[in-house]
């Protein structure tokens, strides 16, 4: 990464569709297609906004929702909107998210046509009857075909999402599901421990008892495991969650959330972060919608950080990578002379280069780390 | 003067003395029936949820006789438990008579005879009051022959009432009027007033309530405590009616509070004599009894920040409660703070909820001690009431601690119960006495480690309620003492140190252990907790780390969230006390202060 394309913004743009909602997700999105020609309006309307905008994106992020639930002709205009609105650096990165039963020969190729250099493939897992638990609209076979295509329309660098601490996923399964991931050889995995939010299907399903989720000691297991089964096949391990082939292969984009860079988020739900503010859009489509229609912008909230809550923010981030933070910035905050050497001792966090950086097991507790330091 | 009285109500707790006190209020015409509010009185909020009387208040009852005499009666409110004695012998200087009332179903108690005792003392007269008497359990024979056989007073002239329902009050009226004597003294002598009790007012200074024993007191007087000589201008004199009224003057006998603009609390000593800068007296009041301190615990502000705030409000509790000393102590693991000496066990926890409620200060305090004497090989002699100052286990030639005469009143059928508490807690002595059929007094000399140490409470338990407990201080008594340190990961917490009997250490340290592994919240490193005597460990337990807490994701729309739930943890901090890098929540040394063994 050059220096200069660190510092210029990333570019998210949310897309709230997907034909069916998974049970255990609670990101905003609705099944309700109709809506779609509407946001696009809307979308265009808010890119408008920000045209003044002159810096050029280091990133552009297609999130959702499904983006690959929208139709050729919609991803075309959107696309070319963009383009005609704001610039990219050369070799931005270009993601989009995309499931799998949605990607054919032709419309990734239209992709590539489009600019998008990486895909993020959400399989969750290569076992059959865990993917119909998740109740995922498609099949290992289709995953794995999605893959091949993927490649064939020549795309060198694929993230593939999967998921652990499912219920009924044993550790055999889960490794199983990891070892048929890397046989891809994919520039980067990102493995999700699953996690239940309030209001999801799966959350009322554990209240009455009709799942069961795995204890913290298995969670634990699986992390490690999954920390150990990387390394050893030469990924980095570069944040809680993420990891990548190489050091060229990590997110760019989600790199910049953990490391406090600007960013600028459009669609409904998504969020932005300038000269040290934050603001937020409107959850709903329908919302965002009517926010356009009343001649309002979609902004739902902002909020304007203090340096110290920029501090804050900054030591749990860092504590989520495994850059960490450097030892100077680190030493601005409270008890740090008594409680690093005892972290150090736990083997939770070491000091390397001039930085605190968490160790593996330290990225289990990278929650609490910050919460020592208050 | 003819027409004034001066008196208090004593009673064991529980046997009505703030609804009698309510309903003279009521019955004098100061409040209606639609203002009335059970138990005026007791107007500090632990007060009314304990149930119990704590701080005196005054107030001044009007009364007309039926001859159509104007009276003015002055009702010294005294405190009940068996902790706050010195409170009750400061209402008592003030006073020339007392009530002393029973419940007419539970009879006379270890309190009431303890009160009983203290009114003689000040010579007063004492005017029996049965109250209860509508109960269904009442048995106003038994509780006459109570009277007779074991307070030696007349039973004939007890009065008999029930405060709640109302009856008897106008014979009460009539006995405070015709039985206690008016106070002495003149308004030609010198002022010499009494300082009974103080409070703070942040507008306008200390407001002192004081007896004035001779003289009088105007506005624009100037005054002179005779402990220090300071001298001030009285800005306002009156009376208490449950608000303060303004009065022209306050003279001799009457009882009242003085306003003059005294903004130093420790100006004012509760005890000390008030006369005129003018024409001072030449006899000074006999002060009244120095408190005792029995318990002492060292107070640490949760925030090290707080210290001078701390400071500054125990400084301005002090004047309300004359009963609390304190002196500045450090500790390692807790910054510095205050060793305070307490009455008792109660006092202890009414001072730490009073600083919280209405000071605002958040406190740790260390477990109680008492006050240990040892004698060194050098010949030295040392007296230790914190851990801390414990001298070098091999220069120690002998140790002693206090030890005290209890004295407990209970129903028979618990005797068996009671005396195995009191033998766990090291009781010698024993002596048993059948006062009146069916009950028992029981007297054992206990140390006051013991009694301070969750005696109390265990007592009520085992006896459902029906024990009546008091005790006195005996003398010093030779005792094999150890000092226990506990120690969280391997870091000595001191102020957790406690000094106990060698016979007691492992059982006291292992309590502690599994007390503090119950309120410590797991952490993400392993928490050992030990107990030792020396570098010999006695005690251990150990709090597992938590696994994993890390939540999967992070991106654009989860930082703000994230960031304002570290913000709310952040101020949830200010009940939690770091020792290293382990964080020790304020009720983790709370919870040690007490047993839940049998």
């Amino acid at each position: 990464m050059a220096a200069e394309i660190k510092l210029k913004p990333g570019l998210y743009i949310h897309i709230p569709f997907c034909i069916k909602k998974c049970p255990y997700c609670d990101f905003y999105s609705t099944a309700d297609s109709r809506l779609i020609p509407a946001w696009l309006d809307a979308v265009k309307r808010e890119i408008l906004l920000y045209r003044e905008y002159s810096s050029s994106f280091s990133t552009l992020y297609f999130g959702g929702g499904t983006p690959t639930v929208i139709n050729e002709h919609a991803m075309r205009e959107l696309v070319g909107f963009l383009h005609e609105n704001f610039t990219f650096l050369p070799g931005a990165e270009k993601t989009i998210e995309a499931n799998p039963n949605d990607l054919s020969r032709e419309n990734l190729k239209m992709l590539r046509d489009l600019g998008f250099n990486r895909i993020s493939l959400g399989v969750q897992s290569f076992d059959r009857e865990l993917l119909e638990f998740l109740e995922r609209r498609h099949t290992v076979y289709e995953a794995e075909q999605a893959i091949e295509l993927i490649r064939e329309a020549g795309f060198s660098n694929l993230n593939i999402d999967i998921m652990y601490a499912i219920p009924g996923q044993t550790r055999d399964k889960w490794i199983s599901t990891l070892s048929r991931a890397v046989s891809f050889k994919p520039e980067h995995v990102s493995c999700y421990q699953l996690t239940l939010k309030e209001g999801t299907p799966f959350w009322n399903l554990r209240k009455n008892s009709t799942i069961c989720m795995p204890e913290e000691t298995d969670e634990e297991a699986f992390f490690l495991e999954t920390a150990k089964f990387l390394k050893h096949r030469g990924y980095l391990h570069y944040e809680v969650s993420n990891f990548a082939r190489d050091m060229k292969y990590v997110s760019v984009h989600n790199s910049l959330y953990w490391k406090h860079h600007p960013y600028l988020g459009l669609g409904p739900a998504a969020h932005s972060f300038f000269n040290n503010t934050r603001w937020w859009n409107c959850k709903s489509v329908k919302q965002y919608l009517k926010s356009f229609e009343d001649g309002n912008t979609p902004v739902e909230g902002r909020e304007e950080l203090t340096d110290d809550q920029l501090r804050l923010e900054s030591l749990f981030l860092n504590f989520r990578t495994t850059g960490g933070m450097d030892i100077e910035s680190f030493q601005t905050f409270k008890r740090v002379g008594t409680v690093l050497p005892i972290l150090e001792k736990s083997n939770l966090v070491k000091i390397k280069d001039g930085r605190v950086v968490p160790t593996t097991k330290g990225l289990l507790v990278a929650d609490s780390i910050p919460c020592l330091f208050l | 003067m003819e027409h004034i009285r001066n008196f208090s109500i004593i009673a064991h707790i529980d046997h009505g003395k703030s609804t009698l006190a309510d309903r003279l209020i009521q019955h004098a015409g100061l409040i209606n029936k639609r203002e009335f509010r059970d138990q005026i009185l007791d107007s500090m909020d632990i007060e009314r949820e304990r149930g119990i009387t704590i701080k005196s208040q005054t107030v001044t009852l009007p009364y007309k006789n039926d001859r159509g005499e104007d009276f003015e009666l002055n009702l010294i409110d005294t405190p009940g438990h068996v902790d706050f004695s010195y409170e009750v012998s400061r209402a008592l200087a003030s006073c020339e008579g007392v009530l002393l009332l029973i419940d007419a179903a539970q009879g006379v108690e270890a309190q009431t005879m303890a009160n009983l005792y203290a009114a003689m003392e000040h010579d007063l007269e004492i005017i029996p009051v049965i109250n209860k008497i509508d109960l269904p359990a009442a048995d106003i024979e038994r509780v006459r022959e109570e009277i007779e056989i074991e307070l030696g007073l007349d039973s004939d002239a007890a009065i008999l009432c029930s405060a709640k329902a109302g009856t008897g009050i106008e014979e009460v009226f009539k006995a405070i009027t015709e039985r206690i004597p008016p106070p002495k003294g003149t308004t030609k002598k010198p002022l010499s007033a009494l300082i009974f009790d103080a409070q703070y007012d942040s507008f306008r200074g200390t407001i002192i309530s004081c007896r004035v024993f001779d003289g009088s007191i105007r506005n624009g007087d100037t005054i002179r405590f005779v402990s220090n000589s300071a001298t001030h201008r009285v800005e306002e004199v009156g009376v208490f009616r449950l608000k303060l009224e303004r009065r022209k003057e306050l003279s001799a006998g009457e009882v009242g509070y003085l306003i003059a603009g005294i903004k130093t609390v420790s100006d004012t000593s509760v005890g000390d004599t008030i006369t005129l800068e003018s024409n001072p007296s030449a006899v000074l009041l006999p002060g009244f009894k120095e408190p005792k301190p029995m318990v002492f615990s060292s107070v640490y502000p949760i925030a090290a920040d707080d210290y001078l705030s701390l400071a500054e409000s125990l400084d301005k509790y002090k004047l309300n409660d004359a009963a609390l000393v304190y002196q500045k102590d450090s500790s390692a693991a807790l910054g510095q703070g205050f060793r305070c000496g307490f009455l008792g066990l109660l006092h202890l926890e009414i001072v730490q909820e009073r600083l919280e409620r209405e000071f605002g200060q958040f406190i740790l305090m260390t477990a109680p001690s008492v006050k240990y004497k040892f004698l060194l090989k050098s010949g030295e002699k040392v007296t230790v009431d914190n851990p801390h100052y414990y001298p070098d286990p091999g220069e120690i030639e002998k140790s002693e601690e206090p030890f005290v005469r209890i004295a407990i009143i209970i129903p028979e059928r618990y005797m068996g119960a009671v005396m195995q508490l009191c033998m766990e807690r090291r009781g010698v002595n024993s002596k048993f006495n059948y006062p009146t059929h069916g009950r028992i007094e029981i007297n054992f000399d206990l140390p006051l480690a013991e009694v301070i140490y969750d005696f109390y409470d265990r007592l009520k338990t085992i006896t459902q309620g029906y024990g009546s407990f008091d005790y006195e201080f005996l003398d010093y008594r030779e005792s094999s003492l150890v000092k226990v340190d506990m120690l969280v990961n391997h870091e000595k917490v001191d102020a957790l140190s406690l000094i106990v009997h060698q016979n007691n250490s492992r059982k006291r340290a292992l309590n502690i252990c599994e007390r503090l592994k119950e309120e410590i919240p797991r952490q993400m490193f392993k928490i050992i907790i030990q107990g030792a005597i020396g570098g010999n460990i006695i005690a251990r337990s150990t709090i597992n780390p938590y696994r994993k807490d890390v939540t999967a994701k992070c991106y654009g729309g989860d930082i703000t969230r994230k960031r304002k739930l570290l913000e709310k943890q952040r101020k949830g901090k200010s009940r939690m006390k770091m020792v290293g890098a382990v964080e020790i929540p304020q009720k983790a040394f709370i919870s040690i202060l007490k047993t839940d063994d049998s």
